[in-house]
């Protein structure tokens, strides 16, 4: 067998995945697995291993649940050919393996750097001197935007060429955002800095990737979380789609500028986090995860606050929801606007919304359920336009769909029962893998330990990190004024890309 | 048309009519109260994942504290937090908790730059620059002038170029790879100009301090007119800060 079978939250021993020489390897990933429809990337990346780079893929597979890893060692000396060259999906993956280890590649048709990490290969290349494709034509024009943008959100830096009001070329560059969480990770040994650390990755999905962190380091622990845990971060799981998504929508009215939309969903959006304030006591839900416990046990009480909520939330949402998709200026906005087909987004290997709009099944809490979905039978909403229509529609449904999960789950709070077990430390010599569909879509957290049980790897991996190129191919031949709708239908992260 | 008026008819009132008293709903975690109660202060020390507590006398240094609360469920004698949301300064030792103050926590009037309150305090305009910021602190940002907060009421808003605004906000820890563009948006705001740290990420590092991937030297250059605490700041701490510090008056 040349590669090892685990399923999400799964621990086996680093040395049961088998290591391949790289072309058997390349062979087994890129001709053999990515070749299966229901098969895709989920994590690949790269560690000093005996003072040459371990790479680890990770291959999903939708259909069994179970996910398939691998393993090569390579050097810096060596170039090797990419499996971006065959498949396309895999692009950002070697870039970063590229920029982080200077691990070479003959073919890789667009070798650019990634990040600009603090602990990169090439510490000569800045942010400021990044390559970027140029057309010359004296028809042209090229649009620099950012890295500081016009509203208060993160920073990016996007470099159009255009054809008059026409987008040629949009070539988008990060890692502005870098703050070198991955290494934070390793440096940091108390279990609460390491907490707070996975909070902060992306503070509009704390809720995603605290999950992640903590059903991780249980999993490293040999921990299993009783049902009341589980339940509480399915509950805050639900409850963080519905209030980001509200917002989203609020911020695309915005961008098409529909000023009643974008006040009704943005005081829409106020009683949902305040309920996290009246759970936890932070609006976006920082403090309430943790590994192997919880400081906020959830109550009948705080159950019944909730319902209050969502029936207020819901008829005011259905008629906002109702006026907004009628509504003729706002369609013709929205439709046939940042498209990407199918055919493109399974390609570039999109995950979550940026996958489900343009018809592909891609969902964690139906493919790969933790926690409480493995009890929910999950059903994907699926959109088939890929466009900006298609994105508003999935958040109106997903709002829902959420709305109802949390009513069910709600129907039957379990009771918590503290652990009486100190939490052991993690096994030596391990390698674990967590995945959670936050609301942007699937996160990965990869962790690997040395002999003494102490951290080794650390493995963030943000949806954005798939989707990003999606973005930049939605708006070609758009007008240039169409780029803010369409950049905030994907709402991308761009520090869970930087890290 | 009468579609949009039951519309507007349904969403009620909802902007809080008075910002600077308003009960916070919930548990939120706003200015702590330290109680003279002995307790293991090295546990107490301890405890804290953002170094934030010290001792001889026990303080909690509100510009590096991330309001877990883990100290108040482990010492709930000794550490309180009560739902107090004004947590500015214009000093950064303002943010300093000891053992014992209760008092709120307030701006000194005397170091406030008197063309802050001459020349701002009916109109404010903010350019705001992310510099690692994790989007939790932009969220609340936002938030501060949506329908609800309605911070634009007192002339308070963010622009779009730091050539229209009176001064920037910086929220995150300031990366390495943000800093020359802070410092080319800092010079490109119009004297005079304001400096405001949004969250003890902008304030202190918070849990990225002493990351290698971060570039502060900015912050040893200029004087930071206002500090706002929170991880991520609340709505109504920014707005609160923000008042005090273009209407406050020199004592004299």
């Amino acid at each position: 067998m040349n590669y090892t079978t685990v399923k999400n939250n799964e621990r086996i021993q680093l040395s049961a995945i088998p290591e391949l020489e790289y072309e058997l390897f390349w062979e087994l990933n890129v001709l053999s697995l990515m070749s299966e429809e229901h098969n895709h990337c989920v994590n690949y990346f790269g560690f000093p291993y005996e003072e040459k780079i371990k790479l680890i893929c990770c291959i999903a597979n939708d259909e069994t649940h179970t996910i398939y890893v691998s393993s090569s060692l390579v050097n810096t000396s060596t170039h090797y050919p990419s499996f971006t060259s065959h498949v396309l999906a895999f692009e950002k993956f070697e870039r970063e393996i590229h920029e982080n280890f200077g691990v070479q590649y003959n073919n890789h048709p667009w070798l650019k750097p990634v990040r600009y990490a603090r602990n990169r290969a090439n510490q000569d290349e800045t942010i400021a001197t990044y390559p970027f494709y140029s057309i010359a034509s004296e028809e042209l024009h090229e649009v620099g935007v950012g890295p500081i943008h016009a509203g208060v959100i993160e920073p990016g830096h996007f470099r159009f060429i255009c054809n008059g009001e026409q987008i040629l070329h949009l070539e988008i560059q990060l890692g502005y955002q870098h703050r070198g969480v991955e290494s934070l990770f390793l440096k940091k040994d108390n279990l609460l800095q390491r907490t707070i650390l996975a909070e902060s990755i992306a503070g509009d999905t704390v809720v995603g990737h605290t999950t992640a962190f903590v059903n991780l380091w249980e999993t490293l622990c040999g921990f299993e979380a009783d049902w009341h845990l589980q339940f509480s971060r399915t509950l805050a799981l639900e409850l963080e789609r519905v209030a980001v998504h509200t917002g989203d929508l609020s911020a695309m009215c915005t961008d098409i500028a529909y000023q009643l939309g974008s006040s009704v969903f943005g005081r829409l959006r106020t009683p949902i986090i305040n309920y996290f304030q009246q759970w936890c006591g932070c609006r976006l839900a920082k403090s309430l995860i943790r590994v192997g416990k919880t400081n906020f046990v959830y109550t009948e009480e705080l159950a019944q606050i909730l319902l209050k909520i969502l029936d207020a939330y819901e008829p005011d949402f259905i008629e906002m929801c109702k006026e907004l998709f009628r509504l003729p200026s706002a369609l013709s906005r929205f439709e046939k606007t940042g498209v990407i087909s199918q055919d493109d987004a399974k390609k570039l290997g999109t995950v979550g919304m940026a996958a489900r709009m343009s018809g592909i099944n891609r969902d964690i809490r139906s493919s790969h359920p933790h926690d409480l979905y493995s009890e929910m039978q999950h059903e994907p909403i699926i959109k088939h336009h890929g466009d900006v229509y298609s994105r508003a529609q999935i958040r109106r449904e997903e709002i829902l769909q959420s709305i109802a999960n949390i009513r069910k789950l709600l129907q039957n709070i379990p009771a918590y029962s503290p652990s009486t077990l100190p939490l052991s430390s993690p096994t030596a010599n391990s390698f674990a893998l967590s995945l959670v569909e936050g609301w942007r879509g699937e996160i990965c957290h990869c962790a690997i330990t040395d002999e003494q049980g102490a951290l080794r790897c650390y493995k963030v991996k943000d949806p954005s990190f798939h989707n990003w190129l999606a973005l930049g191919l939605a708006v070609r031949n758009n007008e240039i004024s169409d780029f803010p709708i369409s950049n905030k239908s994907f709402d991308f992260s761009y520090c869970g890309h930087d890290l | 048309m009468f579609k949009n008026l039951k519309i507007l008819f349904h969403q009620g009132k909802q902007y809080i009519p008075d910002v600077t008293n308003v009960n916070v709903p919930g548990i939120f975690r706003g200015r702590p109260i330290i109680t003279t109660a002995k307790v293991n202060e090295e546990k107490l020390i301890e405890i804290c994942p953002l170094q934030a507590i010290t001792s001889s006398p026990v303080a909690i240094d509100l510009g590096k504290c991330n309001f877990c609360g883990e100290c108040s469920f482990a010492f709930p004698d000794k550490i309180s937090f009560t739902k107090d949301y004004k947590l500015s300064s214009n000093q950064r030792e303002g943010l300093i908790i000891k053992e014992g103050d209760t008092g709120t926590i307030e701006l000194n009037p005397d170091v406030i730059r008197k063309e802050i309150s001459q020349l701002f305090s009916r109109s404010l305009k903010l350019r705001q620059v992310s510099a690692g910021g994790d989007n939790s602190c932009e969220l609340e940002l936002n938030a501060c002038s949506n329908v609800n907060f309605d911070m634009g009421r007192f002339g308070i808003e963010f622009v779009a170029s730091p050539r229209h605004a009176d001064g920037i906000v910086i929220t995150g820890p300031i990366s390495e790879n943000m800093a020359e563009a802070l410092q080319i948006c800092y010079d490109a705001t119009p004297d005079p100009k304001i400096i405001i740290l949004a969250g003890v990420d902008a304030i202190s590092g918070g849990i990225f301090a002493g990351s290698p991937a971060l570039n502060r030297s900015f912050l040893d250059k200029y004087n930071v007119d206002l500090y706002v605490s929170g991880n991520p700041v609340h709505p109504l701490a920014f707005i609160n800060g923000v008042l005090e510090l273009i209407r406050k008056r020199k004592s004299s």
